[in-house]
């Protein structure tokens, strides 16, 4: 691949014309998924398939005393029942293990013990009702800072706090300490003018996917399996079956299907292993698809939290210092997203002296997953009232307080990075400049708040292939699963670099077995990370074939080259070919050409995307209820490759802050049940609550990247709360300390309830 | 350059940037635990990173870990592994 | 199996013969008897719209509707939409306005749209956000299939015009 750009060269001012990127082609497999015919999850149908169930704990919080399956398993049309002890001695890691088929403890209602396969779906559930688990029930703990406290009911015995002060010596539910340190913090605050310090909490939230997690599971005799599964990512999938079930990368197939949403959510891998175990015990293929309640109370739910944030600005407006503390729930087992929630609470501001604690806490709750920029959304919540607050008691507009401490190329984070060039301040600008910020709100009980939000993004480990075909035409195979139009962008990238039409890109996602280790499909990094792997592989495809036509016409390689129409040689100027006329020749110059592009993006990534939210808001002073009215989400992409795929990323990403902010959750009772386990009561927004989003692209190139991609997926969730908090009180005149901000909590908070 | 993590600065008499030599991080983190005893436990527990840590070398998240290369002027410093969803 | 209920009916316009359990759904019927995949499954309670079908042209959600109860009855199904003539104007909409990323909720969306325009050929916005209330979709944030809607409203009545003119 050409080098990537040199960060200290500035991209040139006028790049050489795109012709495929930045053009909105129909996304790749649309016409299959108008039809019906995309194949997802549970649409995957076998021979002689058996439909798997899991048997899922009652308790929040047991022991398991015993397990008896006898009766299920000689059910009519019951040919397999599986529990831990099916799992080989001592594989996987335990957590990862114990999350999949519960050990000795149950640690969550919806926590899977057992799982049936039989004749049918109806006969499997009929058989779990069989299994006869014996509990030692325990009281369970389900609020965070509850969780922290010296005497609260302990989730994990051997659990000991670890931190970079070393692993503490007495069992805990807090997981991990983490720590930023910048400048002098107390220093600071004693310079400040105004000092703002405030608490939030939020509550748990789902992705809340529409396709429900599903997976198929056929072992061949000769002792390999293949998996289909709606996946985020097949390759971890892969390692995870490999490493619970003991079994060789090599003796393990995973077949992404079509995903219907993920978010995060289908990052972890649920159902795959209890399906490959069923199908094993049953030497059948066996399928297990959750239901939506099972989806509700036993998958990836974002982290409740706790934030602490305190504030401090001179009368110039600047801000001086800042101090947080994030308590996030993990759920059953560590891994909250707390270390992405510190990474990007000051993310925005230039902040001399900060100090930032996190502590991922365990809970009797089902384990947390990722959810679209996780750990971002509630610290962003939190910290963008603080901010609101500093401003207006300076009496500074909102915005103008911003840019006045926004991050700038070479600021430093709060854990000592330097930014390189981020387009901060140019949202900002942006935003500024749009009519809808001066606009008149046009009525009364309305109210209009900003919030800036940011996002690291992640680059990981991506790999594609690109076969020439004797047309002239190319078959690209991709690693990555395609997320919501991810493979589109990856694809018209190939297309860019080889001077080839998109129609003349075939695209497939690759199985594992098919192509090299790439990572899942999250983190703002398909476009970025996967389009570097097409790019470099389309620039081995261009290399090798110079070749072949420094071998036709008898030339040195090196004074071949191809401009993206033909190549040509500086010897000779009656020498042309185009890519198809070359592309006939290749069998005759040495056989086929295939490039390959295997890359870690985190060699170059260091930049992320930046949003300023803008959001309108009308109250119902009587019912509490909020309409939001205009909505405006201005963000940095560095490059939009499909404009038209990134605006629906914004729109998505608002859609799902905007339920996040006024009513998404998980509500759990005292005994930890999950009170709201469908979707009409886990309610999330329908086309009657979501206003015409406008998103508003900035692009300021990411200079690592070829074409200026940063990656544009998570940012628009981060600031969507903090913008309709900031909004409300404008009405309200109270500051919104808790999510989601239900008709309830602002009549509360109002003094009306 | 390394940048000493807060929570290890008992180890470094208070200092939150010390200088070592080394060709990579791991060296360095070698000087590191002959001047200041302890650090090497702390990031590396049985040898390996802390898997909720990540190497940044220059700004720049370092895939290589422990094995990355660093120079005279290099700054480094350790901070949470972070993904996304 | 035992107990199994012999059922006729039309489905996408083709005479259909099939066994089901009296306690399966149409929507398990559809799926898993008579793989006809493309409409999906969301909660099986009613909430998300994924499985929507018309059933003698009402919209209904097939989770909620028994497989025994459509014996006589006609059903159409998102692999009915497209005719011999291509995509239906619906379809096409949803592909040009980007109407969908997933994909996973387009069969139900699609089929929920058909039933407003079968009866109401041209719907307001507010009243297309209200009949699509019943439709979840988690990644586009709805505008845009409003807008496809909207505008293959518009391609039909055109096309019905035509119709009446020739």
């Amino acid at each position: 691949m050409p080098m990537p750009r040199d960060e200290h060269q500035p991209v040139p001012e006028e790049p050489a014309p795109l012709r495929v990127i930045g053009t909105r082609p129909p996304l790749y497999g649309a016409v299959d998924k108008v039809t019906g015919r995309a194949v997802f999850g549970a649409d995957i149908s076998l021979p002689g398939l058996l439909h798997g169930k899991v048997l899922r704990s009652p308790h929040a919080h047991a022991r398991i005393v015993s397990i008896d399956t006898s009766r299920a398993e000689s059910y009519p049309g019951v040919h397999a029942v599986v529990t831990a002890r099916d799992l080989p001695e001592g594989a996987g890691e335990r957590f990862e293990r114990d999350n999949t088929l519960a050990g000795d403890k149950v640690l969550y209602v919806g926590h899977p013990i057992a799982a049936v396969a039989a004749e049918s779906p109806h006969i499997a559930e009929e058989a779990l009702a069989l299994i006869d688990v014996q509990y030692e029930v325990l009281p369970p703990v389900l609020d965070v800072r509850r969780a922290m406290e010296a005497d609260a009911p302990l989730l994990h015995e051997a659990l000991r706090t670890w931190s970079l002060a070393g692993q503490a010596a007495s069992p805990s539910n807090v997981a991990e300490h983490l720590q930023h340190v910048k400048g002098d913090p107390e220093r600071g605050f004693a310079e400040a003018d105004v000092i703002v310090e405030r608490s939030f909490t939020t509550t748990m939230v789902h992705q809340g996917y529409i396709e429900p997690h599903a997976s198929t599971a056929l072992w061949h005799p000769d002792g390999s399996v293949t998996v289909w599964t709606c996946t985020q990512g097949a390759f971890p999938v892969r390692e995870h079956l490999s490493s619970l079930l003991h079994l060789s990368m090599a003796r393990i197939r995973v077949v992404p299907t079509e995903i219907g949403g993920g978010f995060g959510g289908k990052a972890s891998s649920y159902v795959d292993v209890v399906a490959a175990l069923l199908a094993r015990k049953a030497g059948r293929p066996a399928k297990v698809v959750m239901g939506r309640d099972e989806v509700l109370k036993a998958t990836g739910p974002t982290p409740g939290t706790f934030i602490r944030v305190r504030m401090g600005a001179r009368r110039d407006g600047r801000i001086v210092a800042a101090e947080a503390e994030l308590c996030y729930e993990a759920g059953a087992y560590p891994g909250s997203s707390v270390g992405s929630g510190a990474d990007t609470i000051f993310a925005c501001y230039d902040i001399p002296n900060a100090r930032v604690d996190g502590y991922d806490v365990v809970v009797n709750k089902p384990r947390t997953s990722s959810y679209r920029a996780p750990g971002a959304t509630p610290a962003v919540f939190a910290v963008e009232q603080v901010v609101d607050e500093l401003a207006e008691r300076l009496g500074i507009d909102p915005l103008e307080f911003r840019l006045l401490n926004c991050a700038r190329e070479g600021t430093r984070r709060v854990s000592g990075q330097p930014y390189p060039r981020v387009g901060f301040a140019e949202v900002l600008e942006a935003a500024r400049a749009h009519p809808h910020y001066r606009a008149p709100l046009g009525g009364p009980n309305r109210g209009r708040g900003i919030a800036f939000g940011y996002w690291g993004n992640w680059a990981g480990q991506s790999c594609c292939t690109i076969s020439v075909n004797a047309d002239g035409t190319v078959s690209l195979l991709s690693g990555s699963v395609d997320v919501s139009g991810a493979l589109t962008g990856i694809a018209m990238q190939a297309a860019e670099e080889l001077g080839l039409e998109l129609e003349q890109v075939q695209v497939r996602v690759a199985d594992t077995a098919s192509i090299g280790y790439t990572d899942v499909s999250a983190g703002s990094r398909t476009t970025f990370g996967t389009g570097l792997a097409a790019i470099e592989a389309a620039c081995d495809v261009i290399a090798q074939m110079c070749a072949r036509a420094a071998r036709l016409w008898g030339v040195p390689v090196e004074t071949v080259s191809y401009d993206r129409a033909a190549f040509t040689t500086s010897l000779d100027p009656t020498k042309r070919l185009s890519f198809r006329e070359l592309a006939a020749q290749l069998s005759a110059t040495g056989g086929p050409v295939m490039g390959r592009g295997n890359v870690d993006g985190d060699v170059l990534r260091r930049g992320g995307a930046p949003g300023l939210h803008i959001a309108d808001v009308e109250l119902d002073p009587e019912t509490g209820k909020v309409t939001v009215l205009r909505y405006t989400a201005v963000q940095d992409v560095g490059r939009a490759v499909h404009p038209g795929n990134v605006e629906g990323q914004i729109k998505g990403g608002v859609a799902q802050g905007i339920g996040w902010a006024l009513y998404e959750g998980c509500f759990y009772g005292e005994d930890g049940q999950l009170l709201n386990p469908t979707l009409l009561d886990n309610k999330l927004p329908t086309a009657m609550d979501i206003p015409e989003v406008e998103p508003v692209i900035v692009e300021v190139p990411d200079p690592v990247h070829p074409y200026g991609v940063r990656g544009a997926g998570e940012t628009p969730i981060v600031p969507v709360a903090g913008a309709i908090a900031n909004a409300l009180y404008r009405i309200t005149e109270r500051r919104m300390e808790r999510l989601p901000m239900t008709p309830a909590y602002i009549l509360e908070r109002m003094g009306v309830i | 350059m390394v940048w000493i993590p807060s929570l290890m600065r008992d180890l470094t008499g208070g200092q939150a940037r010390v200088s070592a030599p080394g060709r990579t991080v791991a060296e360095l983190l070698d000087a590191l635990e002959a001047a200041y005893p302890g650090v090497r436990e702390r990031l590396c527990p049985g040898g390996r990173l802390h898997p909720s840590l990540a190497v940044v070398v220059d700004g720049r998240r370092a895939p290589l870990g422990l094995l990355e290369m660093v120079g005279e002027e290099s700054e480094v410093q350790f901070v949470p592994a972070v993904s996304g969803g | 199996m035992d107990g199994k209920v012999r059922v006729q009916a039309t489905i996408n316009g083709q005479p259909v013969e099939f066994l089901c359990e009296p306690r399966q759904s149409l929507l398990e019927c559809l799926r898993d008897v008579l793989g006809l995949t493309g409409t999906k499954e969301g909660c099986s309670d009613g909430n998300c719209g994924a499985c929507s079908v018309l059933l003698n042209g009402r919209l209904v959600n097939s989770c909620l509707v028994l497989g025994v109860e459509v014996d006589g009855q006609e059903v159409t199904t998102v692999e009915g939409l497209a005719g011999p003539d291509g995509l239906h104007p619906l379809q096409q909409a949803f592909i040009d306005h980007a109407a969908l990323q997933c994909g996973y909720c387009t069969p139900g969306m699609l089929l929920a749209a058909k039933a407003l325009l079968d009866r109401e050929p041209e719907p307001s916005e507010e009243r297309i956000r209200q009949w699509l209330a019943g439709n979840l979709c988690r990644c586009t944030g709805y505008d845009r299939i409003v807008r496809a809607v909207q505008d293959a409203a518009r391609r039909m009545r055109r096309e019905a015009d035509a119709h009446a003119e020739g």
